[in-house]
């Protein structure tokens, strides 16, 4: 380790250049990177009477932020399932000629349960559960999620 | 190339007096431009800069109307091209213009890649291109999204959701672009000011350069004319002979772009619903198509692999190679490799054609 005056006085500047560097990149990198919004932990929500939601149909529902397909059916069972298509974020629909759920962007298809059937998705969409109460549909995070 | 006139002759040696400017006359009096069957392929570049210029100028026009907010931005467009006297007009030359410099720099791209312009000396030249390419489609990605329309929302999803894949910083690289989990109006500024200013100064420090090579190395010569006797070589001065036709074609650009601008002006769409699904025919802007069509034709899972992970490393590396041109590429001028080089050319251009048309008619 024998270094002379000159490679010594190198290191000292080298280095202090770099950690003036990393000082003044760090927080422009943190300033960029979003803060973790204060989101509101929804639980469930409620989408609407049962008795109004005809068979074999399928909606868009807000589950805070996020996007949930309701569909009730041909033989009037609900499912509820996270909108977001598992391929690349698009938002999925239900097709009523086809009984699938079907994402636009990239031609995935899904059957009602969520399960990825034909297509790119390479995972099926998340299950909520879906309660009637008193005619009133009520939609709940699945326990992995919450 | 002095001026005659008593006060222009005193400019002239004021300035010279201060900046030495009689070598950089001297040097554009000399600057000339080599004229045989392909020189056609050399207004290309300026065709694309031309069409820059006037993305610069329309854009800053926008920009005293437009709102970069997700409950106004497609309202202040709708404002632009409704309310505003001539608003239209700007709105559409921008879109049109930002459409046409793509299709130029690619043909500019390619016409550079089959004459071989790429080789030594100029590979710095062709990897200042490739990155200049890269960033006019960073300004169309960007872009697109401003009106905030469904048809921007969606692609703008998958085109950050695609980032994400990049194993170990795709996740922190899709949050910081998208200003949280989702496209939100957070995405909106950021793409507002990666469009309007992160871009555009990028761009101008790779385009000084750029144009710095080329005045600094000259044309390129195609190796028929380069292999010529010195006398049976035919040149254009570049000033003013040159710089008129160049003149000349940024004009029938002008007119091309007007014409589609008035006729075909472009349109706004519906405003982006995050609620809503995705609608049919959905697909992003033409020179991304060929990406979004492969995609579509990759199953979910290739052996082990995640298909969209595959083919993201895929086109990173088919990206990779061809800003790394010059460095591969077979040198052989004449022979085998020659061809070899033309056939990867004529595949690229099938691959991007094919696919492109390929995604508009499935």
């Amino acid at each position: 380790m024998g270094l002379n005056r000159r490679q010594f006085v190198n290191v000292l500047l080298g280095g202090g250049i770099l950690g003036a560097l990393g000082s003044l990149l760090y927080p422009v990198f943190s300033y960029l990177r979003p803060p973790k919004g204060s989101e509101a932990n929804v639980q469930s929500v409620k989408a609407g009477l049962a008795s109004e939601f005809p068979n074999n149909s399928g909606q868009i529902v807000k589950f805070g932020r996020k996007p949930v397909i309701l569909i009730r059916s041909e033989t009037g069972e609900f499912h509820a399932l996270s909108a977001t298509c598992t391929h690349l974020e698009c938002i999925v629909q239900y097709r009523p000629e086809l009984k699938q759920i079907w994402c636009a962007c990239h031609n995935g298809l899904y059957d009602i349960t969520g399960r990825n059937i034909s297509g790119p998705p390479p995972r099926p969409l998340t299950e909520y559960s879906v309660d009637i109460v008193s005619d009133e549909i009520h939609i709940t995070k699945p326990a992995e999620l919450s | 190339m002095v001026p005659k006139t008593p006060i222009g002759r005193r400019l002239f040696s004021w300035m010279d007096e201060r900046f030495q400017i009689v070598p950089f006359v001297e040097f554009m009096k000399h600057k000339s431009v080599p004229s045989h069957r392909g020189t056609i392929l050399y207004y290309t570049g300026g065709v694309a800069l031309f069409l820059f210029l006037v993305q610069v100028l329309t854009g800053i026009l926008l920009v005293f109307y437009y709102r970069a907010d997700e409950n106004a931005a497609f309202e202040s467009i709708r404002y632009i091209m409704t309310k505003v006297e001539f608003g239209w007009l700007v709105r559409s030359i921008h879109s049109w213009s930002a459409n046409l410099m793509v299709f130029f720099v690619l043909v500019h791209m390619f016409s550079n890649y089959f004459t071989r312009a790429y080789q030594k000396p100029r590979e710095l030249t062709w990897l200042t291109g490739f990155v200049l390419l890269t960033l006019t489609m960073g300004f169309g990605f960007t872009g697109y999204l401003l009106p905030w329309n469904e048809l921007a929302f969606f692609a703008t999803k998958v085109g950050t959701d695609i980032m994400g894949v990049v194993p170990v910083v795709g996740d922190l690289a899709k949050m910081v672009l998208r200003g949280g989990e989702d496209v939100t109006g957070a995405t909106l500024s950021r793409f507002f000011a990666i469009h309007i200013a992160i871009l555009p100064a990028l761009f101008g420090i790779l385009l000084g350069l750029h144009l710095l090579f080329v005045q600094l190395q000259g044309m390129h010569e195609p190796e028929a004319v380069a292999g010529l006797n010195p006398e049976k070589k035919k040149l254009i001065a570049f000033f003013p002979n040159f710089l008129l036709r160049d003149t000349l074609v940024w004009l029938l650009v002008f007119n091309v772009l007007l014409f589609l601008a008035v006729f075909f002006p472009w349109e706004l769409g519906e405003k982006a619903d995050p609620f809503a699904s995705a609608p049919a025919g959905i697909r992003p802007e033409w020179y991304f198509l060929f990406m979004f069509q492969t995609l579509k034709l990759i199953p979910a899972h290739v052996i082990f692999i995640e298909g969209e992970l595959l083919g993201i490393t895929l086109f990173g590396l088919a990206g990779l190679v061809w800003a790394l041109l010059p460095f591969w590429a077979i040198k052989d001028g004449t022979g085998k490799g020659r061809h070899v080089m033309t056939l990867i050319g004529v595949l690229a251009v099938v691959f991007f054609v094919g696919m492109t048309l390929f995604g508009y008619l499935a």
